[in-house]
């Protein structure tokens, strides 16, 4: 009965007509908040009654062994894997289990994957112009055209990520750490409020890892940056607080100096030798 | 506006001045130069290039999916013959009483099937405008629904590429039964007129070369704006990392959906231009076998130009009709050959080849490069 009395109800809106992209909620404090997450392969739990809480314009990095759970959990937050329980929110309005990876890439949240992933018959402009945060259904995709302010923000990219030269290459012919930076500068397009970044410093020389540190902390603040690194140094010049993962689950948080004085991180990465 | 785009760009503007230059030399050529001169085109050739022409759009179409979206589709053939079996639902009606049997409605396959009304989906294509409209929203439709489920399920490569195959083979098998009511095995022909213009007379066959000519211009022109446009730059980041485009949010299959259809359509108005031109459309052009063969004039021609896409069928076209002409048995042995010689030492296709010695000739020049590059395949 009471169902229908809220068909007649003209003040109702229906559940389904709500906006979905309405301004993230981060008047709480955290942007991001996954709460005893776990999800299984096979019989493997990857992520094991995970709890994590990411505050707005944090700088954040994540460590953990090799199957920690690291790459799994990023493919929750983005859409990629359901879990199989638990309940993953952004900022305190979205829901993000119930939405697809577009709708979360648009709703702010960018991610560098763990191998570069560029568009490489593409040219390094035409990579960050795709990026750039705009509406990005078909219509409007086919009728956009390049203007000055357009121009004016990918060459502010192109500065910062140090490709302008290279702008007219196609993206195939970047070195490595040449990739890591555009995809870096990818998100920058995307403008988004929490950037998940896997591994960016892999296979980059001691003096690209440092321009990468100075953007990753200029980010901070602004955007809330999640990074997951396996180079101790470079997460020891950039974090502020460091999370340890091991078997799914959170195994110790808190400043780089006390997290390695703690003993099961130290029997964690060292093993038996501990 | 976004479609007239591409005429700013040099290949376009080539393209279209040849194709021009070729119609208005074969009209003038078949027109003034007297009969038994060596150089008069026949009436026949003009036939011949018109249906050349219909295949060429059909290439452009599937080059558009395959070569920008990387959708290999081997059902092309499917769009273009449901755009061809719309067309000739038109000319069957416009028949009359013409037909063997002189009944005024019916054609004559249903007479002879002892129908006697007319099934409901023959009716309103006794109206050119109906029969055109359905010539663009039969296939275009039967791409949504068969695109919509395939792409929002994921399906990619080459399990999408089985899935069209067996979609053309089941549309195959259902047209030839006599049941279906499009006149089974032998399909429907004998047309007579179209919009009041017979069909057999030359002018009329002239006019459908010079129509169809126009068609490739207007179709091209459309492919040439979705891909020069940042439209087309998605479609090319979807092809190549389709994971990473959704993470920057775009919605993969809506971009593959809208691009399908578009393509099928085109294929359609292929389909129904090629009909009136060769005066049958029967179940064999749904055959898998016709829709791979599509894909070799792609290839051949060079994917990802469009321009290569009509190189490539008019090409293979042109020898087809040679060697089935000269040594009809060697036919499918040379198309073999070629496949694989072009895929060989031409990877890029005729178009890939056209373009390095393009590139060769500028270095030679020795001028700096402010084109804008081609995609590399």
């Amino acid at each position: 009965m009471n169902f229908f009395k809220q068909l007649v109800d003209r003040e109702r809106v229906f559940d389904f007509m709500v906006p979905q992209q309405s301004p993230v909620d981060v008047r709480h404090g955290p942007i991001l908040y996954l709460e005893d997450v776990s999800v299984s392969f096979d019989g493997f739990r990857a992520i094991n009654k995970l709890n994590l809480t990411i505050d707005d314009g944090e700088l954040r990095c994540i460590i953990g062994p090799n199957g920690a759970g690291k790459t799994t959990m990023m493919d929750i937050i983005t859409g990629k894997t359901r879990p199989d329980e638990g309940s993953v929110w952004f900022g305190s309005r979205h829901n993000l289990l119930q939405m697809n990876e577009p709708d979360i890439a648009s709703l702010g949240i960018g991610r560098k994957f763990q191998k570069p992933t560029v568009f490489e018959a593409l040219t390094v402009f035409q990579n960050l112009e795709l990026a750039r945060a705009t509406n990005k259904s078909i219509l409007p995709t086919l009728t956009e055209r390049m203007t000055g302010e357009i121009q004016d923000r990918i060459d502010e990219v192109l500065l910062l990520i140090g490709l302008k030269n290279l702008h007219r290459q196609p993206a195939g012919i970047l070195s490595h750490g040449q990739k890591q930076w555009l995809e870096i500068g990818m998100l920058l397009m995307q403008k988004p409020r929490l950037l998940l970044v896997d591994e960016p410093v892999a296979g980059m020389t001691e003096q690209e890892m440092e321009r990468t540190a100075e953007l990753l902390t200029g980010l901070a603040g602004q955007q809330s940056v999640v990074v997951v690194e396996h180079d101790m140094g470079f997460v020891r010049s950039i974090a502020r607080k460091v999370t340890v993962l091991h078997q799914g689950s959170v195994l110790a948080e808190g400043s780089m100096d006390q997290v390695s004085s703690d003993p099961r991180v130290i029997e964690v990465y060292l093993g038996e030798e501990a | 506006m976004w479609l007239t785009q591409p005429l700013y760009e040099r290949s376009t503007r080539i393209f279209l001045g040849v194709l021009l230059l070729a119609m208005s030399l074969v009209t003038l050529l078949h027109l003034v130069v007297p009969a038994d001169h060596p150089l008069h085109v026949s009436a026949y050739t003009v036939n011949l290039l018109g249906k050349y022409l219909s295949y060429a759009l059909l290439a452009v179409a599937v080059d558009l999916v395959w070569g920008y979206l990387g959708i290999l589709s081997l059902g092309h053939g499917a769009f273009f013959a449901l755009g061809g079996y719309a067309m000739g639902m038109y000319l069957m009606r416009q028949i009359g009483d013409r037909g063997v049997y002189g009944h005024p409605e019916l054609p004559d396959f249903m007479v002879f099937l002892n129908w006697d009304a007319l099934p409901w989906y023959w009716l309103g294509f006794d109206s050119f405008w109906f029969a055109a409209l359905m010539v663009l929203l039969v296939p275009g439709l039967l791409a949504f629904a068969f695109g919509y489920l395939a792409f929002r399920s994921r399906v990619t490569g080459v399990y999408l590429s089985i899935m069209t195959q067996a979609l053309t083979f089941a549309l195959m098998l259902a047209f030839f039964r006599n049941e279906m009511g499009f006149g089974g095995n032998n399909g429907l022909t004998d047309f007579r007129d179209m919009l009041g213009f017979d069909l057999r007379t030359d002018t009329t066959r002239l006019v459908l070369f010079l129509v169809t000519g126009l068609a490739l211009a207007i179709g091209y022109l459309i492919c040439r704006a979705i891909v020069t446009s940042k439209l087309g730059r998605v479609c090319v980041a979807c092809r190549d990392a389709e994971a990473r485009t959704r993470f920057l949010g775009y919605r993969v299959e809506r971009v593959q959906l809208s691009v399908f259809v578009v393509s099928a359509m085109l294929a359609g108005v292929a389909g129904a231009l090629y009909v009136p031109q060769v005066g049958i459309i029967n179940p064999g052009e749904f055959s898998p076998l016709f829709s791979i063969e599509i894909v070799i004039w792609v290839a051949l021609g060079g994917r990802a130009t469009l321009y290569g896409a009509v190189i490539g069928a008019l090409l293979v076209n042109y020898a087809k009709t040679w060697f089935t002409g000269v040594m009809p048995d060697a036919w499918l042995f040379a198309l073999g050959a070629m496949f694989v010689l072009v895929t060989v030492l031409l990877p890029r296709g005729i178009a890939g080849l056209m373009h390095n010695l393009n590139e060769r000739r500028r270095r030679v020049k020795d001028k700096p490069q402010d084109d804008q590059q081609e995609l590399p395949v």
